[in-house]
């Protein structure tokens, strides 16, 4: 189908440009693509029949990695060894 | 949710030309009745099973994806690639948390492998109890309506009888009307019998009345013409009867 309405998955390496230059930066249209984004995660992980950890599980990975990478100048302060 | 209308778009796409009305009469049985795409009922049923993820943690796709490139073990040769590297550059520094991440984490890996197909049967009791419930509503409400169509069509046939019900009516009526009727005429011939008699009564009291005056005045008259003489004449003239009449006796 036409570039603007792929989603981001469909998408080639090399079109990811025009791809990015086609998107809404509005403050609505950001809102609506976090809302699809994550109703697409809730419908496949979360809102199924038989669900296991995998649903939450993904979500609070997720948080760890964000957090550290928050916190990462705090952490940087206790290294052990100074040279890598 | 969205996702599954992206999904429902295409074909739902074409429903949405409508067919042009043929004429204005049948405009209300070729009238388009949903004007969006969307319908609400009946809701496709739940997917059975969330996307397949490897470890909990990492999704399918990420290993099909690599799978032409590197085989099967390609992914996990990327992992301990890049976990090595984290931990050697230290981007991923050792201390008092990780051990607290690796002590939390055992925990709870332990927890989920044991206690985890307890909870999700109990979680599928607790669903199926759920539909069971909504299930036998919708039941219900079905079989009442079925109950109220029988009823209905009990009703139409019952209808019919209509006519058989006019007719008794009509035959009452009819009845009644025919009572009062010959009841009044009773009346009327009642009363016009009671005056006659009462005239029929009185002429014959008057009869009478005139009968027994006559005989009165008749007696009063004749006792009064009989004379001191002539009774006088008709006591000897019955002595005489007598005495002739026990002669004739005593001479048989």
């Amino acid at each position: 189908g036409p570039l603007s309405e792929r989603p981001l998955m469909e998408v080639r390496l090399g079109e990811l440009h025009t791809w990015i230059s086609t998107c809404d930066f509005s403050p609505q249209g950001l809102l609506g693509a976090v809302q699809k984004a994550w109703n697409s995660y809730y419908a496949k992980y979360i809102n199924v029949r038989r669900g296991g950890p995998a649903g939450i599980s993904m979500l609070l990975a997720g948080y760890c990695l964000l957090s550290y990478s928050w916190n990462y100048q705090h952490f940087k302060r206790h290294r052990w060894r100074k040279y890598h | 949710m969205l996702s599954r209308l992206v999904l429902r778009a295409a074909p739902a796409a074409l429903r949405a030309l409508p067919p042009p009305p043929v004429a204005v009469g049948v405009l209300h049985a070729t009238r388009q009745l949903h004007t969006t795409q969307q319908s609400l009922a009946p809701l496709p049923p739940l997917p059975e099973k969330g996307g397949e993820v490897r470890h909990g943690l990492i999704p399918e796709e990420f290993f099909q994806f690599l799978y032409p490139k590197t085989g099967v073990t390609g992914p996990y040769m990327l992992g301990t690639g890049l976990i090595l590297y984290l931990l050697s550059k230290e981007i991923y520094v050792v201390n008092h948390e990780t051990v607290a991440a690796a002590c939390i984490l055992s925990v709870i890996i332990y927890g989920i492998k044991k206690f985890g197909p307890d909870v999700a049967a109990f979680a599928d009791k607790l669903n199926e109890e759920k539909m069971a419930k909504a299930l036998a509503v919708k039941n219900e409400a079905i079989e009442g309506l079925q109950a109220a169509i029988e009823e209905e069509k009990k009703e139409q046939w019952r209808v019919e009888g209509r006519s058989y019900l006019f007719d008794a009516k009509r035959n009452n009526v009819a009845m009644l009307l025919e009572a009062n009727y010959r009841e009044r005429l009773m009346m009327v011939y009642n009363e016009v019998k009671k005056r006659l008699d009462y005239q029929v009564a009185m002429q014959t009291l008057k009869r009478q009345k005139e009968q027994d005056y006559m005989i009165q005045w008749v007696e009063k008259n004749v006792v009064q013409s009989i004379t001191p003489q002539q009774q006088k004449e008709s006591i000897a003239k019955c002595i005489l009867d007598l005495k002739a009449l026990s002669r004739s006796a005593q001479a048989a």
